[in-house]
């Protein structure tokens, strides 16, 4: 019988690709190489043709959902249709066959291209300076706090150990303080579900580097003292961080450099709409305030008469990418843009309109923990006795992606709901009207959800026990 | 729908953001696709491009084939995340499952991540868990045989590095200081040479540190795994399996090491296991690792892989097999060797004449900007510029001797 992998639909010999023929003498390998160096056993690859490469490789798709088959409103991701201009810029064989260390005069139009896109983040920011390299959100942040680390060696204060993050972060933030050198001490919330203001005031001083902020947060709420805190953090000599998960909330209508933010990281793969791929290609560029601009990356781009130039920031931090980081991500981001123009206020717009309007229709049967207006996400908990990773199962036999359940960690039972702006109003109903039905059902009917999906619930603890990570 | 909300007006629901951004974003006016993509094609009509290219040095001018493309534009895999919800993402999981079955296929070692973002910061990360695993502070010997745009990532990242005598082309590791964490072999280095990974790996375990090998994962169709010849990681740029040179990314970085290292691994990790039902699946496993639960004690901050690059190098891996793969290396290394052996009857120096080397080497010439120069009047990109007088060369097996040729005689008349 077959087995279920690619490599068991093979058989010895079979191939999938034919290479062109040597025009050359073939070089025998046992008179170039040591003995030692010479492969023995070969790898056990597959051995299959290229309709079986296709059938398994569709057969695998089939078994997954992405936005293009299901509405995904996954919290705090940004699963935004993916336009396909944005691919067919990239598979343009003038970008896709340019080697990275090509001469900057025969990348002209690359450097173009991303010269224009610092200066969109700039605009969009309205912060002066930029670079593109990170490649991938926790990336950008990293980035972000080793130039803060950066600033106060160069600064000869060796007084800074912390990094103060409130309760409500991503994961990725203290994780990204710990590999930065800094200490982490976690900040509480207030009733609206901000950053306590107060226990700020207390915990900042002259061992604080930065403040590692997201807004709007992961409970989909604007940051309302974001002006205070920040003038807080100056006043110690600190720095406050934006996690930009959640631009697609601002955009147009609010710039982080003026709400007194030092540094900030974008996801080009959330806000402009490049496809996640199933968990990356992303890309996390950075945007900064004067007194950081030096530290960015090696290199950014800099234009000089007509040309476009690759340079190193005069204290930059060093490289965090092979080459420029994520070019084809940020091409496609690059096109986004142009598609929108100013109109990227309208993007925002319809983001945030799209989830009060989910979480009004879901009130009153899922509890709000917080009131007032959310922005481009919103949280909600299930009735009482109900749980979250139930209702969030239970989707799936209604064809829904669920959203993201037990984040944030400062709300129980907690669904975090980003439905974007990509999605219609009959799409936003449909989802609503499972999310209602769903709670009416008994816990014992929930608990077997999915019943339509490709598998059933896992047992997730087996594989852990029992690892198996490779054929 | 706003009535449902219960304000009037779309300022309405920005009535809490403070500052607010009350002008028009300065941005070019909104495009059409076709506007877009018209700029687009004359953006890249300013790259120069369709050349024969002889540049290397970690992103190589390989072949793709075509069905690569087609599986990963499948909306399915191009539009979905990384998969949290296990029941609905089988198709990604099974695809992370196989590809971390290739990388442990390729480089002999048995457990395998999802891939990080690229070869350097593959690098990167392994440095890092040098430090963890032997709870040494991060500090790692490397050698002039690394990539040196690796060995700045290393140091972007934190980590010290102290440096190995390099000599004739390879690394000496007869000094290895005692308090390093990790030391770090590439093979074929930098300048194209097989290095001595078992030299590495004998060096580290004399002072308990790990041994980590970078090698190019085309090579390990014809050279020894690395996990036999005593690494106990190895990572590397995954971009010759089928990903576009794109002007650097996305591309994907692999890494894999012994089992015993596991719980100090970082990235994601897929496992086998059974669903309510005993069907077998696929899920994200050994995930107490990881950010979103460790917070700040995770073995690294990174959350996203490169999954669908990482898709492209699987399918890349199915449709060439173990012998489409060796084909590849053998065909880039005679048509290596064959251009090496016309430079050097047209009277040019290898640098490292006396070591041994795949597809990638560097050769001696007088001028090296102005040969590069006349190679791009003839229609060739040549190769990377060192700096002192060598130019390093990479043949791949899309080369033709009439471009090996061409190249030769260009170089020649350059003087």
């Amino acid at each position: 019988m077959l087995g279920n992998l690619i490599r068991d639909k093979g058989r010895e010999g079979r191939r999938g690709y034919t290479l062109p023929r040597s025009d050359v003498e073939k070089t025998d390998l046992k008179k170039i190489l040591p003995e030692n160096t010479l492969r023995k056993e070969q790898p056990r690859l597959a051995e299959v043709d290229e309709p079986t490469v296709i059938r398994h490789y569709t057969n695998l798709s089939r078994k997954n959902w992405g936005i293009d088959t299901n509405f995904y409103p996954l919290g705090s991701c940004t699963m935004k249709h993916n336009p396909r201009a944005n691919e067919a810029a990239a598979a343009t064989p003038g970008f896709a066959g340019l080697h990275p260390l090509q001469s900057e005069a025969q990348a002209q139009g690359a450097l173009q291209v991303m010269h224009e896109m610092q200066g969109f983040l700039s605009e969009i920011s309205g912060f002066p300076a930029v670079s593109l390299q990170p490649m991938a959100g926790a990336q950008g942040e990293l980035t972000s706090i080793i130039m803060v680390a950066k600033y106060f060696e160069d600064a000869e204060d060796h007084t800074r150990t912390t990094v103060l993050i409130p309760s409500t972060a991503h994961g990725t933030n203290p994780a990204t303080a710990a590999m930065a050198g800094f200490g982490v001490q976690e900040i509480g919330i207030d009733e609206d579900g901000c950053v306590d203001v107060e226990e700020l005031r207390a915990l900042a001083d002259e061992t604080t580097a930065a403040l590692m902020i997201t807004n709007p947060n992961t409970l989909g709420v604007y940051e309302k003292n974001i002006e205070e805190i920040a003038a807080i953090l100056h006043e110690v000599g600190a720095f406050l961080y934006m996690d930009g998960a959640n631009v697609n909330a601002i955009m147009g209508r609010m710039r982080p450099a003026e709400a007194g933010i030092d540094v900030m990281h974008f996801n080009l793969h959330k806000t402009f709409s490049t496809p996640h791929g199933g968990g990356g290609p992303g890309s996390g560029a950075i945007a900064c305030s004067e007194t950081l601009a030096p530290f960015r990356p090696d290199p950014v781009v800099d234009e000089e008469g007509d040309n476009y130039r690759l340079v190193r920031p005069e204290k930059s931090i060093g490289r965090l990418a092979g080459f420029h980081g994520n070019f084809g991500v940020i091409l496609k981001a690059w096109n986004y843009t142009k598609m929108h123009g100013p109109e990227l206020k309208d993007v925002t717009d319809m983001a945030v309109l799209n989830a009060n309007y989910v979480r009004a229709r879901l009130k009153g049967t899922y509890r709000v923990p917080y009131e007032g207006l959310c922005k481009h996400e919103c949280v909600v908990q299930p009735p009482k006795g109900v749980k979250a990773l139930d209702v969030a199962k239970g989707l799936i036999d209604h064809g829904f992606h669920p959203p993201t359940v037990y984040f944030p960690l400062v709300v129980k039972e907690v669904m975090l709901i980003e439905p974007t702006e990509t999605e219609s109003k009959e799409t936003l109903d449909d989802f609503v009207g499972a999310m209602l039905q769903l709670v009416e059902r008994s816990p014992e009917e929930l608990y077997e959800a999915p019943v339509n999906a490709p598998t059933r619930r896992l047992d997730e603890a087996r594989a852990a026990r029992q690892l198996r990570a490779r054929w | 729908m706003l009535e449902t909300i219960g304000v009037e007006t779309l300022d309405g629901l920005f009535a809490d953001v403070s500052p607010k951004f009350e002008g028009e974003l300065n941005l070019p006016p909104m495009l059409s696709e076709h506007e877009a993509l018209a700029d687009v094609n004359r953006l890249a009509a300013r790259n120069v491009t369709g050349l024969p290219i002889f540049l290397g040095a970690g992103a190589y001018d390989r072949i793709t084939p075509t069905a690569v493309g087609a599986v990963i534009s499948r909306g399915e895999f191009l539009t979905s995340y990384t998969p949290y919800q296990p029941e609905v993402s089988q198709g990604v999981l099974q695809a992370i499952f196989e590809f971390q079955s290739v990388v442990s296929e390729l480089t002999g070692l048995e457990i395998s991540n999802a891939s990080v973002y690229d070869g350097a910061s593959a690098v990167a990360e392994a440095a890092l868990m040098t430090a963890r695993q032997t709870k040494r502070d991060p500090k790692v010997a490397v050698s002039a045989g690394l990539n040196p745009r690796y060995r700045e990532v290393i140091e972007t990242y934190r980590v010290d590095t102290v440096e190995l005598p390099f000599d004739g082309g390879i690394t000496d590791f007869s000094a290895v200081p005692e308090d390093v964490s990790g030391v770090f072999v590439q093979s074929p280095n930098y300048f194209g040479v097989v290095d001595d990974i078992g030299a590495a790996s004998k060096a580290a375990r004399e002072t308990d540190a790990l041994t980590v090998a970078v090698c190019d994962p085309t090579s390990l169709a014809v050279l020894e795994a690395p996990g036999n010849l005593g690494a106990d990681v190895a990572v590397g740029e995954a971009q010759p399996l089928g990903m576009p040179l794109l002007f650097g990314g996305p591309y994907a970085g692999y890494m894999a090491t012994r089992a015993e290292f596991v719980r100090q691994f970082p990235g994601r990790i897929c496992g086998e296991t059974v669903d309510m039902d005993g069907k077998l699946a696929y899920v994200l496993t050994l995930r107490a690792r990881e950010q979103d639960i460790r917070r700040a004690r995770a073995t690294s901050n990174i959350c996203t892989n490169q999954a669908l690059t990482a898709l492209a190098a699987t399918v890349y891996a199915a449709l060439m097999g173990p012998q489409g793969l060796r084909e590849v290396a053998e065909l880039s290394i005679s048509k290596a060797h064959y251009l090496a052996d016309r430079l050097n009857q047209a009277g040019f120096e290898l640098r490292y004449p006396d070591a041994p080397f795949l597809w990638e080497f560097a050769v001696e010439l007088p001028d090296v900007t102005r040969a590069n120069e006349a190679l791009l009047e003839n229609g060739m990109v040549g190769g990377l510029d060192l700096g002192y007088g060598a130019m390093l060369i990479a043949v791949t097996e899309k080369r033709t001797k009439e471009e090996l040729d061409a190249f030769v005689e260009v170089v020649a008349n350059a003087g």
